[in-house]
């Protein structure tokens, strides 16, 4: 490519344009066969999420024998497993105990998740510990309060520092975009994120996602501050060749959602980035809806929520 | 369509399947002319037949109103005249109130045969189109009892009979753009559908039977060019309302001279679209696509010379590339089609005219959407030049099709000369992040219509007309009422 990378100048981005086609998404008609694929392919995306105080290794257990079989019934073929089970630190351990074996990884907030508000060396021995209990993902913080301030080269350098903590496990870096709440400053803070990984060394595709919300701060991820993502992502790989990963959290709760995300990254970036080392959903209450829809598909009829586990 | 294997976590194919809209439409073997409230055979005695020109179906078959016929219906109008200029002005607001909700209650209907008769996406005529006339009925609607206030002062009264031509490219919106400031302002009129896209005026003309409109108030004749001629030239019609091509436009001029009649044009266009180093790209990019290739190009205002500051447009041209390949074309009645069917052959001869000219005098082709195209109906894959000189062929006339030129600049004063180096003067864009260039830029632009980080946004109450060759008067807003009244 002949023209400069994504830092070199600031990266524009104006509002009415993002929402317009961000809505255009939404408009594709996704039936039958195609819907089908859809479901399947947004279930082994899943990151299936517990992230409360009240958590309990009970809970943790059924999440993950969730993940690992997402529909107890007997369908050909197979429901896919969810790509991951992510959890707090202190049930890494319980997590990566079920899903061992399984395929499904096991992911960790970390940084002082959800607000960072605390000693980088603190938040990087939080990555430490999940990374030590069995995390294989880290979903971690930036730090906010020093973006919005301005002070995005020690932004940049936390990353770089949690990066490095990661050793090997694949880091998703939460701008949690509510607290940004402009385009432009979203688009900032991708820029930033993906340029602090990227200069530590070269990246292979998908050991770093960028990903938009904790899920405890409203609004959560939306169409427009996803595609406002995607397009990072995609100006990162015409510079340099090298796939970025997008992890939309929280408030997407409906299948139907699930299949606009989908529509919104295939012609965005691209059929390559519909793989669950690629993208992942940040939900829980959606699976479910992905197995009703599916199976109203497959039978004909709807079956009740009561039909499909909890969790 | 390959289906995700439960294990697998490569990258997977997804596609989407057809989506074609079932709404059934009854189509008429053969529809007569709305005259005087009524579907009369034609006295000229001659049909045509009017296709899908994504089929190539017979739709149905047409009359072509002859001289007779056109003044049957100009005698229809003139006499229902006075009545319905007399009526209260809220009387006639509720008319068009009703007609307003009738259309949106019919909308689907509507926008489904706006596609098999016109070739344009069903996404279009459904979400763009249809909103569109609904809203310029009810924001003309509202003008009805408030003309005084719209020229203060002065005691507007109405034209008479308004002689109205429309071209083929939104037929239904044009119907509304002509029909609705006409109606409110008092007049009658005689609208003349274009001659392959008759079928949404004369469903139209059943709604006018619906909701009760006096006969005569509204009258449709369809047919051809020799129709139009008729209209235009007969005495007892007193304002002229024409939007097509500009030769036709100048004919138009010709013969209404010295006659009396008022006369409003909307002519052709060849649109500068300017890209600053300094805007927002991605969002830039969407804005030429909706600029060039929304309704296959067949818009006048279509944004059809794109010029891009030197800095970015290898980044603009590649990610235009990029956006160009995930466009759809194809049947125009699947929901997921974002390119639809070229009007008519000779519309589509005269598109590839163009393509070839550009080759032939030295342009760059980019046709990287390689979608397979379906082996009946008239198509032309969207695409871009590169390597555009402003004396070329493809940088000064009219396209009206999928079909962009791209140049560049590098200083805003060059972007200027060569933006308004056109005999046209209808709509351009601007794009820039920065406040000031906007409105420095579009100050100086020879333009009806300015659109900034934005394009192809229509309103009711937004006045739209160009200048130069592209016709003068406006329609919409207050300004496009000033054409059917007399002060």
């Amino acid at each position: 490519m002949g023209y400069d990378g994504a830092m070199a100048v600031e990266r524009r981005v104006d509002t009415v344009m993002v929402d317009q086609r961000a809505g255009a998404f939404s408009r594709r008609s996704i039936k039958t066969d195609s819907k089908a694929a859809g479901l399947r392919l947004a279930i082994s995306m899943l990151d299936l999420t517990t992230l409360e105080g009240k958590d309990s290794p009970e809970k943790v257990r059924s999440l993950c024998r969730k993940a690992m079989r997402p529909y107890a019934g007997d369908l050909a073929p197979p429901v896919p497993r969810v790509a991951a089970v992510c959890v707090y630190p202190s049930h890494v351990r319980t997590a990566a105990r079920m899903l061992a074996g399984s395929g499904v990884h096991v992911a960790s907030v970390a940084t002082g998740f959800p607000s960072g508000q605390y000693p980088l060396d603190v938040r990087l021995r939080d990555v430490s510990a999940a990374i030590e209990a069995g995390a294989d993902e880290i979903d971690m913080v930036i730090n906010r309060g020093a973006f919005l301030a301005g002070r995005t080269t020690e932004v940049a350098e936390e990353i770089r520092q949690v990066w490095q903590a990661c050793e090997g496990a694949h880091l998703k870096i939460i701008l949690e975009t509510g607290e940004l709440e402009t385009y432009q400053n979203i688009r900032k803070a991708s820029d930033l994120a993906i340029e602090a990984v990227a200069s530590t060394g070269v990246l292979r595709d998908g050991e770093v996602f960028i990903k938009t919300s904790t899920g405890k701060i409203s609004p959560a991820a939306t169409m427009p501050v996803t595609l406002v993502m995607l397009e990072a992502i995609r100006d990162h790989f015409l510079s340099t060749g090298v796939r970025i990963g997008m992890k939309p959290a929280g408030g997407i709760k409906t299948a139907k959602q699930a299949l606009h995300y989908l529509v919104m990254v295939k012609e965005t970036l691209g059929e390559e980035w519909l793989t669950p080392d690629l993208f992942r959903f940040g939900a829980s209450s959606l699976t479910n809806d992905l197995l009703r829809q599916l199976l109203k598909i497959l039978t004909g009829h709807y079956m009740a929520m009561h039909d499909f586990s909890e969790a | 369509m390959t289906s995700v294997d439960s294990q697998s976590s490569g990258p997977a194919g997804w596609d989407y399947s057809p989506a074609p809209e079932r709404t059934r439409v009854p189509i008429k073997d053969e529809y007569g002319l709305f005259i005087d409230g009524a579907f009369r055979a034609p006295k000229s005695r001659r049909r045509f037949e009017t296709i899908n020109p994504a089929t190539e179906e017979v739709l149905s078959r047409v009359s072509e109103a002859g001289p007779a016929d056109v003044d049957a219906a100009v005698e229809a109008a003139k006499a229902a005249g006075p009545g319905w200029a007399r009526l209260k002005p809220a009387e006639r607001a509720k008319f068009l109130f009703r007609l307003a909700r009738r259309i949106q209650e019919r909308s689907r209907e509507l926008a489904v045969l706006e596609t098999m008769d016109g070739g344009k996406p069903i996404k279009e005529s459904r979400d763009v189109a249809l909103p569109l006339v609904a809203q310029h009925f009810f924001y003309h609607a509202g003008w009805a009892d408030k003309l005084s206030y719209a020229f203060p002062g002065r005691t507007p009264k109405p034209v008479g009979v308004c002689g109205q031509i429309i071209p083929w490219n939104f037929p239904l919106l044009m119907a509304a753009w002509k029909l609705a400031p006409a109606l409110a302002c008092g007049n009658t009129c005689v609208l003349k559908p274009a001659e392959t896209t008759s079928l949404t005026a004369l469903h139209l003309a059943e709604i006018l039977q619906e909701i009760e409109l006096p006969p005569g108030v509204v009258n449709i004749v369809t047919g051809a060019g020799e129709t139009g001629a008729a209209i235009v030239d007969h005495p007892d019609v007193k304002k002229v309302a024409f939007t097509g091509s500009t030769e036709v436009g100048k004919h138009l001029a010709r013969s209404v001279a010295g006659t009396g009649k008022k006369l409003t044009l909307e002519l052709g266009g060849k649109s500068p679209n300017i890209v600053f180093a300094d805007a927002a790209i991605d969002q830039a990019v969407e804005g030429i696509v909706s600029s060039i290739w929304f309704n296959q190009g067949h818009v006048c205002c279509a944004g059809s010379r794109l010029f891009v500051q030197e800095s970015i447009a290898d980044e603009v041209i590649d990610k235009l590339a990029h956006r160009m390949r995930s466009l759809r074309v194809g049947d125009p009645l699947d929901k997921n089609t974002d390119v639809g069917a070229i009007n008519s052959s000779t519309q589509l001869k005269t598109i590839e005219r163009y393509i070839d000219a550009g080759g032939d005098e030295g342009a760059i082709l980019h046709e990287v959407n390689d979608q397979p195209l379906p082996e009946k109906g008239f198509w032309c894959r969207p695409c871009f030049f590169t390597g555009v000189q402003p004396s070329h062929v493809i940088a000064r006339e009219e396209i009206f099709g999928p079909v962009l030129s791209v140049m560049t600049f590098r200083t805003p004063e060059e972007a200027l000369s060569r933006a308004n180096n056109t005999p046209y003067g209808l709509a351009a864009g601007v794009w820039t992040n920065t406040g000031s260039k906007i409105f420095e830029i579009a100050r100086k632009l020879d333009a009806g219509v300015v659109w900034c980080n934005t394009y192809n946004k229509f309103d009711a109450s937004s006045p739209f007309g160009g200048f130069k060759e592209s016709g003068f008067g406006r329609e919409g807003g207050l300004q496009g009422l000033r054409a059917y009244v007399r002060l």
